[in-house]
């Protein structure tokens, strides 16, 4: 059997090879040598065949075969065996396989082996690529290494203590005794290393860290060390462009931090030191550099003085002028991590980070951008949001969605007024309306909502902006639903903001259509224009027109608007008298705050009974329509009913709320007094026996109570838990009137202790008409943080019969589930 | 450091130090990434990218890429010198070092990183000492007689 042939031959050979396939076929021919070579056991050329198997590896072929074949290298007494089997187990192993428990023991005979070199290469193995097993095994034998004189397998035998201590960290405790007198070595290998090791159990475990600093006094070892680094003369084995060995340096920076953070003795001891590396380091070269930025970090993490603070903050200022992009890369990242607790110091460069939004490097442009935004604040969002609207236009798309989130919470944050608000954005849904995330439109829609004076400006916009382009969904959406609301406000020409345009019904209506028929719009969108278009037949004159469209769509493809069509059908057929009621203005929505842009504020659709829509609407906004159309259908007259809006985890408790304004309408639960008006057609009943949602919605669970009832009126207390805050108690009043007159003018005002806040929304209307016919409900929201006993107070005053009445009441008898 | 790579402009891996366990598919992954990301990158940007949660630092030598992730509490700026130093140790050993010698010795490559570098930490940081335990190493190999590893001869 000839010698297999040399690494280097075969690495030649396989280089020749012009294509692929032929370089597999030399590979597998290999292998097979290979492979036969290690059937026969031949110990000779072992080592040769795994070296070359390690280099095929390398390339991405297949060597598992080898791996037995390693750990016989590793039990060879050979030096050169040694080697390439420990670096073949390094490569072809890992602690998954069980095959490497096996070379524990060897690593252990090693370990003790006469020659440091065996030992160094056992202990960068089991410092490598040890798993938590072997780790156990052997950690006596590395804390031995670590007690030894050898410097050379000293600093080995702390490397490998720190992964024995990340692979089981309750062995940290053996290694302690051992880092007596490591910071006395004059080797800087050890020195270095020995500094890792005690960052790593420093950082581990606060026990470790309080008695390095009290007993060990380590600080003080450390300022040492690292003043000798600075002030000794020229060594040139450590020497890195006139700096002296920065990597112990940086190191022992490091550990600084973590010994002085929170720690006031600690801090004030490498004041000095610090203020001295700051001033005095070089900063022409990277590694100066890299020197100063984590004197900063360290600076900025421990209990520093004020003139330290501000040294380091300039510091981080000078860098991000600084020409090197890397050096204003790290000033960025520095600056983002700083800016919660150094906003105002930081603030004084937020003209050069805005710069930087400018730069051509994608990651400077990153994390410019999320510093700028966490610079944003009340005095400067003028400014900076024009910059970083002139960044959205320009940006690559990768940043959009986020640049977009950005904008949009600060604008919610800062606003300055409701039009710029508006403008702004109007402005992100124009530039970057393809990547705002879908919680977007109800926002905004919300927004429009509640700014009740813009309504005119804001669909005049809206509907130029449509006339340009109609491919951005998220646009078009709001414009749809803008237009379906305040179509009226467009036609009459009334916005004092800017100059009003004058369009005619068949023109906005042309501009309807034209989405439902347009390629561009998904189905959502085709969902919102119908739902608009409907919604104009209350408000425009051309109800004739809107009639044709709505039954043109139901015999629509699509089942989403075909069965909205069918429903508007119905509308204009059979209950043409509610149709004006239905699709009434929408009221005020009450807004909870954005906290981020996962957060939606709507109230969810799917449990929504509604009279136009039976199904589970996919869109969130939509549903919230028909909610709100069904309020002002039971609320009756003008009174605009305020809805609790929540963060519903499950749509169920949304449609719970709704629940207990429309009274008995649920199916299941518990029902709580008679609340729905007698005008309540058979209509909705109808709409909702086909809901099966509502026999899932579980009710709170917590029994209802009678707070309140003297001189015929009952109030009757009903629970629900909001959902995304279990200290919040929300509370459903129904006040009914058994006396032959109805009360009119009826106030219901409640107070609490004072660990309790209260919120007390509108109520349904102020009369309670006679003889238990209705009811007026009003929703309380009751935070009790310390979950104490719920105690109210409460005051009636209404009119009965000609003359005003007033009563307190205290009502104590709240069940306990509804504040435990 | 989690992970230590180096690769030609061709994408053509020619070392992978992994400091942290990976399955193999999982390493083919990351390493495809790696070059996907520094290959595109244009000439002139910084050297550090974000992956995950890890951040990358690489610098371009002649014909190879030097690439290594580090974790969130890592000196970039400080990685770039480690990197600069790896270089300057394989320059000394291999005496004008070019990709051809890592090529056709990538275990010395190997072997010199395992004296710089160990569990993802520094272990040295003379430039002299590395030298010295190479050598000393390379002596005992040679006293084995082992032929099939000869040092080039230049």
């Amino acid at each position: 059997m000839p010698a297999p042939i040399r690494l280097r031959e075969l690495i030649r050979t396989i280089r020749t090879a012009r294509t692929q396939a032929e370089e597999r076929e030399m590979i597998q021919k290999e292998c097979a040598a290979i492979r036969s070579s290690f059937r026969e056991e031949d110990n000779t050329y072992r080592c040769r065949n795994v070296a070359k198997l390690l280099y095929m590896h390398m390339l991405g072929y297949p060597a598992h075969f080898g791996q037995l074949e390693c750990l016989k290298l590793i039990a060879s007494q050979k030096f050169t065996d040694k080697r390439i089997g420990y670096l073949g187990a390094m490569l072809l192993l890992d602690e998954r396989q069980d095959v490497h428990l096996l070379m524990t023991n060897c690593i252990k005979n090693d370990l003790n082996h006469s020659t440091q070199y065996v030992q160094g290469l056992a202990l960068c193995t089991l410092g490598c690529m040890g798993s938590s097993e072997m780790c156990r095994d052997l950690a006596g034998e590395v804390e031995k290494l670590l007690k030894t004189s050898n410097s050379y397998l000293r600093k080995k035998a702390a490397l490998c203590a720190v992964h024995v201590i990340r692979k089981v960290p309750e062995l940290m405790e053996m290694f302690l005794p051992a880092t007596k007198n490591l910071l006395s070595e004059k080797n800087h290998g050890v020195l270095h290393t020995s500094v890792v090791l005690l960052t790593e159990m420093c950082e581990r475990s606060p026990d470790m860290l309080a008695h390095f600093r009290k007993n060990e006094k380590l600080v003080p070892q450390l300022v040492r060390i690292l003043k000798n680094l600075i002030m000794s003369g020229y060594s040139p084995e450590h020497d890195v462009s006139g700096i002296s060995d920065p990597f112990l340096q940086v190191r022992i920076l490091r550990l600084l931090r973590i010994l002085g953070k929170s720690d006031d003795d600690s801090s004030e001891a490498m004041n000095d030191i610090l203020a001295q590396v700051a001033t005095n380091t070089e900063t022409s070269k990277n590694v100066g550099n890299a020197i100063l930025y984590e004197t900063v970090l360290t600076i900025m993490d421990i209990k520093s003085e004020s003139g330290l603070r501000v040294l380091a903050i300039n510091i981080l200022g000078r860098f991000l002028l600084n020409n090197d992009k890397n050096i204003r890369y790290v000033a960025l990242t520095s600056l983002l991590k700083t800016v919660q607790t150094d906003h105002n110091a930081v603030q004084r460069h937020r003209s050069t980070i805005v710069d930087c939004l400018k730069d051509l490097d994608v990651s400077i442009k990153r994390r410019a951008m999320e510093l700028s935004f966490a610079l944003v604040n009340g005095n400067n969002v003028r400014g900076m949001m024009k910059e970083l609207l002139y960044f959205l236009d320009s940006c690559d798309p990768e940043f959009k969605a986020d640049c977009a989130s950005g904008v949009f919470l600060a604008a919610e944050k800062y606003a300055p007024s409701k039009r710029w608000h508006i403008d702004t954005v109007m402005r992100v849904l124009t530039t970057a309306g393809s990547y705002v995330r879908d919680d977007s439109v109800p926002n905004l829609i919300q927004l429009i909502t509640n700014s009740v004076e813009m309504h005119a400006y804001t669909v005049q916009r809206l509907y130029k902006a449509l006339l340009d382009d109609i491919s951005q969904q998220p646009l078009v959406q709001v414009a749809s639903w803008c237009i379906g609301e305040y179509g009226d406000l467009l036609l009459s020409g009334q916005c004092e903001e800017e100059e009003p345009i004058q369009v005619t019904e068949d023109e906005v209506l042309d501009v309807l259509e034209g989405l439902l028929a347009s390629n561009l719009s998904t189905p959502v969108t085709r969902g919102y224009s119908l739902t608009a278009i409907m919604k104009l037949s209350t408000r425009f004159s051309s109800v004739n027109r809107i009639k044709k469209v709505v039954s043109v769509y139901g015999s629509s493809i699509d089942v989403e608007l075909q069965q909205r069509a069918v429903e508007y059908n119905a509308l204009f057929k059979k209950y043409d008298h509610m149709r004006p009621a239905l699709l009434e203005r929408m009221p005020i929505m009450e807004k909870t705050a954005t906290n981020g842009p996962s957060e939606i504020v709507q109230t969810n659709g799917e449990a929504e009974p509604s009279a136009v829509e039976a199904k589970h609407p996919p869109p969130v906004a939509q549903p919230a329509n028909q909610a709100n159309d069904l309020l002002d259908l039971l609320g009756g007259n003008d009174v605009v009913p305020v809805i609790q809006t929540s963060m519903p985890t499950k749509p169920a408790s949304a449609g719970g709320e709704l629940l207990d304004l429309l009274g008995d309408l649920s199916l299941s639960g518990p029902a709580p007094a008679p609340s729905v008006p007698s005008s309540q057609p058979p209509f909705l009943l109808d709409g909702l026996s086909s809901q099966p949602l509502f026999n899932d919605i579980a009710p709170a669970g917590i029994p209802p109570m009678i707070a309140y009832n003297k001189n015929g009126l009952k109030i009757d207390f009903t629970f629900e838990r909001a959902n995304p805050n279990p200290n919040v108690a929300v509370i459903t009043i129904h006040a009914t009137n058994s006396t032959e007159s109805e009360m009119t003018e009826f106030v219901f005002q409640a107070a609490v202790p004072k660990t309790f806040q209260l919120q007390l929304l509108s109520p349904s209307s102020n009369v309670v008409p006679a003889l238990n016919q209705g009811s007026v409900t009003q929703v309380i929201r009751v935070l009790n943080p310390q979950k104490q006993q719920l105690r109210m107070r409460i005051k009636l005053t209404y009119t009965h019969k000609g003359s005003p009445v007033q009563d307190l009441s205290e009502v104590n008898n709240f069940p306990p589930q509804s504040w435990q | 450091m989690r992970f230590l790579l180096l690769f030609s402009r061709q994408g053509k891996m020619r070392l992978q130090k992994w400091f942290m366990p990976l399955t193999e598919r999982e390493k083919k992954k990351v390493m495809r990434d790696m070059m996907m990301l520094v290959l595109a990158r244009p000439p002139r940007s910084s050297n550090f990218l974000q992956w995950r949660d890890l951040k990358i630092v690489y610098k371009r030598y002649a014909s190879l890429y030097f690439c290594a992730a580090l974790e969130e509490h890592d000196n970039e700026l400080l990685a770039l010198e480690v990197l600069h130093r790896y270089v300057e140790l394989l320059d000394k050993y291999f005496g004008n070092v070019c990709e051809l010698d890592i090529i056709f010795n990538f275990e010395k490559a190997y072997f010199i990183l395992d004296e710089f570098l160990m569990g993802g930490e520094v272990l040295e940081t003379s430039k002299i000492a590395v030298g010295v335990s190479m050598e000393e190493a390379d002596t005992l190999q040679e006293q084995t007689m082992e032929e099939y590893m000869s040092k080039p001869a230049y």
